[in-house]
C-alpha cells in the first residue's frame, strides 16, 4: 500500500461511529466518508455524488451489469467485449443464465481492442433492445486500451448506458469520468496501492441501477452495507497520489517496459508480444512463448525470484486458455504458452536485468517440458 | 544431498505428511496438485472421490502450512485417456482393471515424473504407503494400508525417481504427526473406490460407457440359465446380481466364472470351479532383486498373499500356486514379493 494511503486508513481505525448514524461520532466519520468522496470525484472528473462506494471492482461491475439490465427490462440485449474480466463476463452470463438476457460479446481485433464500428454494428441489429453495454477500459492481460471514449459516444448516440470497468486504467492512464461519456465507470483500491475490499462505483446522475444487495440504502439507494470508512479514507488517499503521480509514472514505466520487451524480443527471437505495441498500459508485458507451457514457465521463473501470471486460473485453479487471446485470435497452446510481466512502483532496471539473465535458460527447460 | 522433490499433494492427509517430512529433510520441495478431472465437483461427498475443488484448496492450505511452493497441474487429458478410458476398454474386453495402479503407472510416474525431470526435478514424492530404498521397493509397516501392490507395476528407471516418505509409519502415526503439524486434513476421511465414479456405481458408470447389450448367462456344460443386460457388468468371483431364475441342480450358489466380451457370454458355475491354481501373466517386468526362493504372489489390491513357483515362458509369466485361490480376474496385477520386497509383476491373462 501506499504510505499516504496507510496513513489515511490507520488514523481512522481507532474512531468509532457509523457513518449513517446522527450522533457525533457518526458526524465525525460521515465527514471522512465524505472527504473521501470528494476526493476521489475531483481526481477523477466526476461530481461527488457520482460516486457510489463498494466492496471493490467485482460488486461494482456486477451492480452495473445486474443493476442496469433490471433498471432496463424489458429490453433484452446485453452487448460486452469479449476481452472483459471475469466479474464483468460472469455477471453477463448469469444473466443470460438466468434472467433472461441476451449477451453479445463484441469481436475484438488481434491487438485486443473493439472498434467503435464493431459497436456500432451490434447495436444496429436491434438498438431499442439493447439495455446496456459495458467495455472495459484497458485490458488486464494483454494490456490494450479500448477507445472508450468513441465507444461510449456510440452509446449515447442511442441512449444506451455504458458501463467501463477501469479497475486497471487509473493511475496508469488519464481517466476523467465526465469526458469519457460513461454512465458507469468501476475502480478499485488495492490496484493503486490502496486496501483491498474499498472500491467504487462512478454513476452519472439519472443513471439509477436496480440494487443487486439491499438494505439501508446508504450509498444513492443504490448500494447497502454499512461503509468501511477507514478503506475508504486509504481508498480516497491512493487514488488522490495514483492520479496525481500518473503522468510521471506513466512516462517512467512505459520505458521500463519498452526496454523489457525489446530485451525479451532479443533473448528469445521467436517470442510474441500481444496486445497493442504502443497503446497498451505502461506497465504490462504480455508475451507468448511457442512451446512452452505457462505454468511452467511462472513456475521455473518463481524459483528464481521472478514473480509473473499466466493469464486467470478457474476455480479449480486449473490454467484455462485465456479468453482473452482466445478471442485475439490466438490458437490454445499459443494461449496456454503465455505469460504476463506486470511493473510497478517498485519496478527497476535491475529487475529486468536479473529477468534476462535466467529468462533464456528458463524458456529452454520449459519447451523440453513441452505442453501436457 | 539435496534434492529438488516435487511432492505430488492430493488435498489428502498423507500426502501432506510426506511433503512436510521431505521438506523438514532440508530437500527442495515444491507442491503439485494434480487435476485430474475437467469438470471437478466442488466438494467430496463422504470418501468417495478425489481432485475436487475443495481438494486442491485443502492440498494448498497444506502447502502453505509446510511453507513450500504449490501449483496445479492440469492432467485431465492424461488421465482421460491413459485411465477412464483405459479402464472402459479393459472392461469391454472382459477384463477387470485395477485404475488406481494404472494411474500410478502412466500418470504419477510417467506424464507427471516426466515433466517434473525435464523441469529440473530429480525425484517425485508421493504419500503412498510402501518404501523404496535404493530404487528397490517394499512393504509398508502398515499391513493394512500397504500399497506396494499398485505400485509393482513401476521399472526400476520409475522407482529410481521415487520417494515415498511414509513407509515406516502406520496411517495412525501419519493421522496424529499431521495434527502435530498443523495440517488441517489430519482427520479427513481416507478415500476408497475409483476416483472418476464419484456416485461409486462402477455398473452404472460402465452402462453409461458402453451400452446394453442382452445376452446369455451359461453354465459350465453351456446351458443357458439366464440373461444379462451386457457382459461389462460382471466380475469374475462375483455372486451377487446374477438374477438366475433356476436354482443349480446341487442347489449351491454360483458365481461369474468366465466373461467373453465378443459372443457378449457370462458363464458362471460353484464355488469350487473359480478355485485356480495356475496363473498365466503377460507383460512380466522385473523391478527388484532376483528370487526364485520363497516368494509370494499377490493377485489384487488388499488381498491375500500366495506361496508360488513362477516360470517365464515365451515371453508369459506362469504362476503356479502352492494353494488354490479363488476371484482371479484377467487385468489384475500379479505382483510378486520375496519376503516384503517386490520382486517383480505381470498382468493376468488367463488361470486354470
Amino acid at each position: 500500500m501506499l504510505p499516504e494511503a496507510i496513513e489515511a486508513m490507520t488514523e481512522q481505525l481507532g474512531r468509532v461511529g457509523n457513518a449513517s448514524s446522527l450522533h457525533a461520532a457518526g458526524r465525525e466519520v460521515r465527514k471522512v466518508v465524505e472527504e473521501a468522496r470528494e476526493t476521489i470525484a475531483d481526481a477523477l472528473g466526476a461530481r461527488p455524488s457520482e460516486v457510489v462506494f463498494t466492496s471493490g471492482g467485482t460488486e461494482a461491475d456486477n451492480l452495473a451489469i445486474k443493476g442496469l439490465f433490471w433498471a432496463r427490462r424489458p429490453r433484452k440485449r446485453v452487448l460486452l467485449s469479449s476481452v472483459e474480466h471475469h466479474a464483468a463476463l460472469d455477471s453477463a452470463a448469469w444473466l443470460a443464465d438466468s434472467q433472461g438476457a441476451q449477451v453479445e460479446l463484441l469481436e475484438v481485433d488481434e491487438q485486443g481492442r473493439v472498434h467503435p464500428d464493431t459497436l456500432r454494428a451490434a447495436i444496429a441489429r436491434d438498438p431499442g433492445d439493447v439495455a446496456m453495454i459495458s467495455i472495459m477500459w484497458a485490458n488486464n492481460e494483454v494490456g490494450t486500451v479500448q477507445p472508450v471514449q468513441a465507444l461510449a459516444a456510440v452509446a449515447g448516440d442511442h441512449g444506451i448506458p455504458f458501463h467501463s470497468d477501469a479497475v486497471q486504467a487509473i493511475g496508469q492512464l488519464p481517466v476523467s469520468f465526465a469526458e469519457s461519456g460513461a454512465d458507469a465507470l468501476t475502480l478499485t483500491g488495492h490496484k493503486i496501492g490502496g486496501p483491498m475490499g474499498a472500491g467504487a462505483l462512478l454513476l452519472a446522475r439519472g443513471v439509477t441501477p436496480v440494487s443487486v444487495q439491499h438494505g439501508g440504502g446508504q450509498e444513492r439507494d443504490v448500494r447497502s452495507g454499512t461503509l468501511d470508512a477507514p478503506a475508504i479514507a486509504g481508498f480516497a488517499a491512493a487514488v488522490r497520489t495514483a492520479v496525481k503521480e500518473q503522468r510521471e509514472h506513466f512516462l517512467r514505466l512505459t520505458g521500463l517496459r519498452d526496454e523489457l520487451i525489446d530485451r525479451v524480443r532479443r533473448a528469445v527471437p521467436d517470442v510474441v508480444l500481444n496486445g497493442d505495441p504502443v497503446d497498451r498500459l505502461p506497465g504490462n508485458a504480455h508475451f507468448s512463448f511457442p512451446g512452452c507451457e505457462g505454468d511452467a514457465l511462472l513456475m521455473l521463473l518463481d524459483a528464481r525470484g521472478i514473480e509473473c501470471s499466466t493469464g486467470s486460473a478457474c476455480s479449480a485453479g486449473v490454467a484455462q486458455p485465456s479468453h482473452v487471446l482466445l478471442a485475439m485470435g490466438a490458437e490454445a497452446a499459443a494461449a496456454r504458452g503465455s505469460l504476463r510481466f506486470t511493473l510497478g512502483h517498485t519496478s527497476t532496471h535491475d529487475d529486468i536485468d536479473r529477468l534476462i539473465e535466467v529468462l533464456p535458460a528458463v524458456v529452454e527447460r520449459a519447451r523440453r517440458a513441452g505442453l501436457s | 544431498m539435496k534434492l529438488r522433490v516435487l511432492a505430488a499433494m492430493s488435498g489428502g492427509v498423507d500426502s501432506a505428511v510426506a511433503a512436510a517430512r521431505i521438506a523438514e529433510a532440508g530437500h527442495d520441495v515444491t507442491g503439485v496438485h494434480l487435476a485430474l478431472s475437467a469438470n471437478p465437483q466442488s466438494h467430496r461427498t463422504g470418501a468417495r472421490g478425489c481432485c475436487t475443488v475443495e481438494d486442491s484448496r485443502d492440498a494448498r492450505r497444506a502447502a502453505d502450512v509446510i511453507g513450500i511452493p504449490f501449483y496445479i497441474w492440469d492432467m485431465a487429458e492424461r488421465f482421460q485417456r491413459d485411465v477412464v478410458e483405459d479402464f472402459v476398454a479393459e472392461y469391454a474386453a472382459g477384463r477387470t482393471p485395477n485404475p488406481c495402479l494404472r494411474c500410478n503407472e502412466k500418470i504419477k510416474f510417467e506424464a507427471v515424473l516426466d515433466r517434473a525431470l525435464a523441469l529440473g526435478f530429480d525425484a517425485v514424492a508421493t504419500g503412498h504407503h510402501a518404501k523404496v530404498v535404493d530404487g528397490v521397493l517394499s512393504r509398508s509397516v502398515d499391513p493394512g494400508k500397504d500399497q506396494s501392490y499398485v505400485l509393482g507395476v513401476l521399472t526400476r528407471e520409475q522407482l529410481s525417481h521415487a520417494i515415498f516418505p511414509l513407509g515406516e509409519s502406520t496411517k495412525a502415526e501419519v493421522r496424529v504427526e499431521a495434527a502435530e503439524r498443523g495440517l488441517t486434513v489430519a482427520d479427513k476421511p481416507d478415500s476408497h473406490d475409483i476416483c472418476f465414479i464419484a456416485d461409486g456405481d462402477t455398473q452404472g458408470f460402465l452402462a453409461k460407457r458402453l451400452g446394453s447389450a442382452e445376452g446369455p448367462i451359461v453354465d459350465e456344460r453351456g446351458a443357458v440359465v439366464g440373461s444379462h443386460q451386457g457382459a461389462h457388468g460382471y466380475t469374475v468371483g462375483q455372486r451377487k446380481g446374477l438374477h438366475i431364475d433356476r436354482p443349480a441342480a446341487d442347489g449351491r450358489p454360483r458365481y461369474v466364472l468366465s466373461i467373453e466380451p465378443v459372443s457378449n457370454t457370462v458363464t458362471v458355475g460353484p464355488r469350487a470351479a473359480l478355485e485356480v491354481t495356475s496363473i498365466t501373466c503377460v507383460r512380466p517386468l522385473w523391478n527388484g532383486p532376483s528370487a526364485q526362493q520363497d516368494v509370494t504372489v499377490q493377485l489384487r489390491a488388499h488381498g491375500e498373499v500366495y506361496g508360488c513357483r513362477f516360470e517365464e515362458r515365451d515371453g508369459a509369466l506362469v504362476i503356479d500356486l502352492d494353494r488354490p485361490a479363488t476371484g482371479v480376474a484377467a487385468g489384475q496385477a500379479a505382483v510378486l514379493y520375496s519376503g516384503s520386497t517386490v520382486i517383480g509383476s505381470a498382468t493376468i491373462d488367463s488361470a486354470a
